[in-house]
């Protein structure tokens, strides 16, 4: 069976044709050729595939497709604003908040929702919301003073 | 004429400042295309069927249900050499795949294919039992290890021990594979860019020169992605037989299981010792297992080779599961694990402070005084003497905290590596070499000694890796890239900037010899102004770009990279007696680097070591079913990698100056990841009051041994 789903992503909106048992992150990396969103579990468990899904960060190994249509998608690719990329991003960078970088676009996303909901997170707060996201060359301190910054640039509080 | 010699501080701009990583902006957006990433035109999907026995003969192979299905396009069958079906060995051996133009259509395949077997066997799945051992004994003694106990005023007698572990790198292994006008070109995920293609010849029916590798990105290696592997081989076949780009990555569960394992390592010790902390005797007898594969005894006594009198007894034992791989440091955070711990109990047998016992014995080492100085620093920065009490002492409640502390060692010199630097006359300058990024900074590394030989910005120069096109370079193994790679491209950095001088000369009237590059110029020696601008050297080269090939072994015998470091860890714990749980307050991380080139990412190397080594002391163990050998654990659910919360502060220090740097390039990688378990298990041990016996330092296993004596 086919079914077609519409999706908004990164802003444009999306028709497509698929077999509904498949994964956002398959369609995603697949059929619209998005492949910043990785597979590392497929269990929802490492968060290598976050993507956010009407701005909540969801992993999408284990959404299926089904349940994404008439959703908007935000994946690392849709982040930048032309050349300007996100302060989160900036901020990665920056901090070199990654060594094999597999992690990086879903640690990135995960903070980025932190801060649009909380845009001046305590460290415990930080520690808390992005600890499930798993580093294996394990750049976590980086990753911490990354969002840091990026909190501080984005509140104005000065880098 | 520049010199290959490195620069003395005064010279350095780039070298060893705090550069960010060059390939931040594509890793961060998701242009980083990684082998996963790769999607060719037309491309299918390969799924691998692995045995669900972990010994059995296979006598039959049924993919004609499987190969009916439509979008099924290719089928492997896996025979040995003799054309016959291979024996099962553990539970995940692979059988055959199948290649479809979807992964569901080749999963549900993979549902239809019937394999038959007999001679179905209880595998052996017990690695810590010495009446089980199997293979050859290694021995070792040095000295009178009788007589020496004879001496001591006091004998330890302990166990230790480190379950087997996987590599579990965030991006399986495997490849794309695509044949194009006879010719292979793969993308895989690899630490072996230059030496991969041999290992396809054979399946691609083709010479290593035919077969072009490429790989930009990879998700982490640790030692577990030298070779082309079978399912590179199997993904290949597949594509010369569909005519298809063919994509074969390992699923969570199949990484886990085939793509590598640390062996493990246990064992008992005794020490003798006396009252003043002399150690007089060592006696180790160690078991452990590498899978199907030989075991090797971790270098014991480890660091203190100098020990008067010990001997050593190491025996495997087969374990009826995935082969072993390398492990980031392979054989030392075993060997760190057994012998720091051992001596840990020794001070504690004699009522000395851990730290004054560890600078006592080390003269027994190769590097006293490194060691010495990188103790105290670490001491300091944990703050030993302030938080420092024996080993048990009751500090209160149930929560009891604790210091632990190790020390390391590695080689790290340069490993064998190619480059090739071109000068353009629009004063472009690109460095090649058949290397890769692990996610270490390769190209950092590589884009900081370029541009510092020639006197420019960082952004001024490229650098080219990951293709076997480009002049070879060596294996990601043994921190030996960072040491290969610099000393290739500063050798060819300074050919071609010599090149560069000679024509430049005549035109400043000043010999080529007493010109520099130096601030975006070519110049007289220390006179900025007899001399012009890069670009306006650059453009005296006319029609003819410069290109000077450099190698690890430089053109005139300069030595720029060496081997051995030295370095410490000090763990500060938590223990809640009631549940066991250890929670890392602090860790301090003091490492010997030599001369370093990206102080950031050679930080990023002790963070992500000691977070790895964190991981390992209280979480990873691969888990079996004893009666059928299937791994339990083959997720990031129950085979737990730490995460943000489970790391506490991490302290990182590098030494520096003349005495470190003036040594040369070594690389940190390995050395980074061997002190944790350790650290961290002497830690527990002097907070509870009584020694953990193995890792990882799980609530049970805490309160087991707690439960056995212990806690004030």
């Amino acid at each position: 069976m086919i079914i077609t789903v519409k999706l908004v992503v990164n802003g444009e909106p999306k028709t497509v044709e698929t077999e509904p048992d498949r994964p956002l992150l398959d369609v995603i990396r697949e059929d619209l050729q998005l492949t910043g969103a990785k597979y590392g579990c497929g269990e929802g468990e490492c968060r290598a595939c976050t993507v956010l899904m009407d701005g909540r960060p969801v992993t999408a190994c284990d959404t299926p497709i089904t349940k994404a249509d008439g959703t908007r998608i935000v994946t690392i690719e849709g982040l930048a604003e032309g050349d300007a990329l996100h302060p989160v991003q900036e901020a990665f960078i920056a901090e070199g908040a990654m060594q094999c970088g597999f992690c990086a676009t879903g640690m990135i996303l995960t903070a980025v929702s932190l801060l649009e909901q909380n845009p001046s997170p305590t460290d415990a707060q930080i520690v808390e919301w992005m600890n499930g996201n798993l580093c294996r060359c394990c750049g976590y301190p980086s990753i911490l003073n990354a969002v840091r910054r990026a909190a501080r640039q984005t509140t104005g509080a000065g880098a | 004429m520049a010199k290959l010699a490195w620069p003395g501080p005064d010279r350095r701009k780039n070298i060893g400042a705090r550069i960010s990583r060059l390939d931040g902006p594509e890793k961060t957006t998701g242009t980083a295309k990684y082998s996963y990433d790769m999607n060719r035109e037309g491309m299918l999907y390969a799924k691998l069927y692995q045995s669900p026995h972990a010994i059995a003969k296979v006598t039959a192979v049924d993919t004609s249900e499987a190969e009916a299905m439509p979008g099924v396009k290719g089928v492997y069958i896996e025979k040995d050499r003799r054309g016959e079906f291979p024996n099962i060995t553990y539970a995940g051996d692979i059988i055959c795949a199948i290649a479809a133009t979807s992964e569901e259509i080749a999963d549900e395949a993979l549902t239809k294919v019937k394999v038959s077997y007999s001679d179905i066997g209880s595998p052996q799945m017990n690695d810590n039992d010495p009446s089980l051992i199997s293979g050859r004994d290694q021995s070792k003694e040095q000295g009178d290890p009788d007589a020496g106990f004879g001496e001591a005023d006091a004998v330890s007698e302990g166990t230790y021990g480190l379950a087997c572990i996987t590599h579990a790198c965030l991006e399986s292994h495997g490849q794309m594979a695509e044949f194009k006008d006879g010719e292979l070109y793969v993308w895989p995920s690899t630490q072996n860019v230059s030496g991969y293609a041999g290992g396809l010849a054979r399946a691609a029916e083709l010479s290593a020169d035919k077969i072009h590798v490429e790989c930009q990105y990879m998700g982490g290696g640790f030692g577990s992605k030298f070779g082309a592997d079978k399912w590179g081989s199997i993904s290949t076949i597949l594509s010369k037989q569909t005519a298809k780009p063919v994509k074969l990555m390992l699923e969570r569960d199949q990484e886990h299981k085939v793509a590598g394992h640390r062996p493990s390592a246990f064992g008992t010790v005794k020490i003798g010792v006396k009252k003043d902390g002399t150690i007089t005797a060592w006696d180790s007898d160690i078991w452990g297992s590498g899978g199907m594969g030989n075991f090797r005894m971790p270098p014991l006594p480890y660091v203190f080779t100098g020990l008067p009198n010990y001997r050593t007894l190491g025996r495997g034992i087969k374990v009826n599961r995935g082969a072993a791989r390398a492990w980031r440091g392979p054989n030392h955070p075993q060997a760190a694990l057994i012998t720091m711990c051992a001596l840990d109990d020794a001070a504690h047998a004699i009522g000395m402070d851990s730290l004054s016992f560890f600078k006592k014995n080390l003269h027994l080492t190769d590097r006293p005084e490194v060691y010495a100085e990188e103790l105290d620093k670490a001491a300091e920065m944990i703050d030993w003497k302030g938080k420092w009490h024996p080993r048990g002492e009751n500090t209160g409640g149930s929560m009891r905290s604790g210091l632990g502390l190790s020390i390391h060692t590695w080689g790290g010199g340069g490993g064998q590596s190619d480059c090739a630097v071109t000068i353009n006359p629009d004063g472009s300058v690109v460095g090649r070499t058949g290397t890769q990024d692990l996610g270490t900074g390769t190209r950092t590394v590589q884009a900081i000694v370029l541009s510092d030989t020639l006197g420019l910005p960082v952004d001024k120069v490229r650098i080219e890796i990951g293709k076997n096109s480009l002049p070879a370079s060596g294996a990601s193994g043994g921190s030996t890239t960072v040491g290969g790679v610099s000393s290739s491209t500063r050798d060819a950095a300074t050919q071609a900037l010599n090149a560069l001088l000679e024509k430049v000369a005549p035109d400043l009237g000043v010999e080529a010899d007493k010109l520099e590059a130096w601030d975006g110029r070519i110049q007289e020696i220390g006179n900025p102004s007899k001399g012009m601008s890069w670009e306006q050297a650059c453009s005296l080269l006319g029609g003819m770009a410069i290109t000077k090939q450099g190698s690890k072994d430089t053109s005139d015998g300069t030595i720029l990279t060496v081997s051995g470091v030295g370095g410490v860890g000090i763990a500060d714990v938590t223990v809640d007696i009631e549940t066991g749980m250890v929670t890392i307050n602090e860790y301090a991380a003091v490492q010997d680097c030599g001369l370093i080139i990206d102080e950031k990412t050679c930080e990023s190397q002790l963070y992500g070591g000691t977070i790895m080594g964190i991981t390992y002391a209280l979480y990873e163990e691969t888990v079996y079913d004893p009666a059928t050998g299937a791994m339990l654990n083959p997720d990031f659910e129950f085979y737990k990698i730490a995460g943000l919360a489970d790391v506490g502060k991490i302290k990182v220090h590098l030494m520096r100056g003349p005495k470190y740097e003036d040594r040369g390039v070594v690389g940190i990688g390995e050395p980074a990841v061997i002190s944790q378990g350790a650290a961290i298990a002497n830690a527990v041990a002097n907070a509870i009051g009584v020694r953990v016996p193995e890792l990882p330092l799980t609530p049970d296993r805490v309160l087991d041994a707690i439960s056995k004596g212990g806690v004030a």
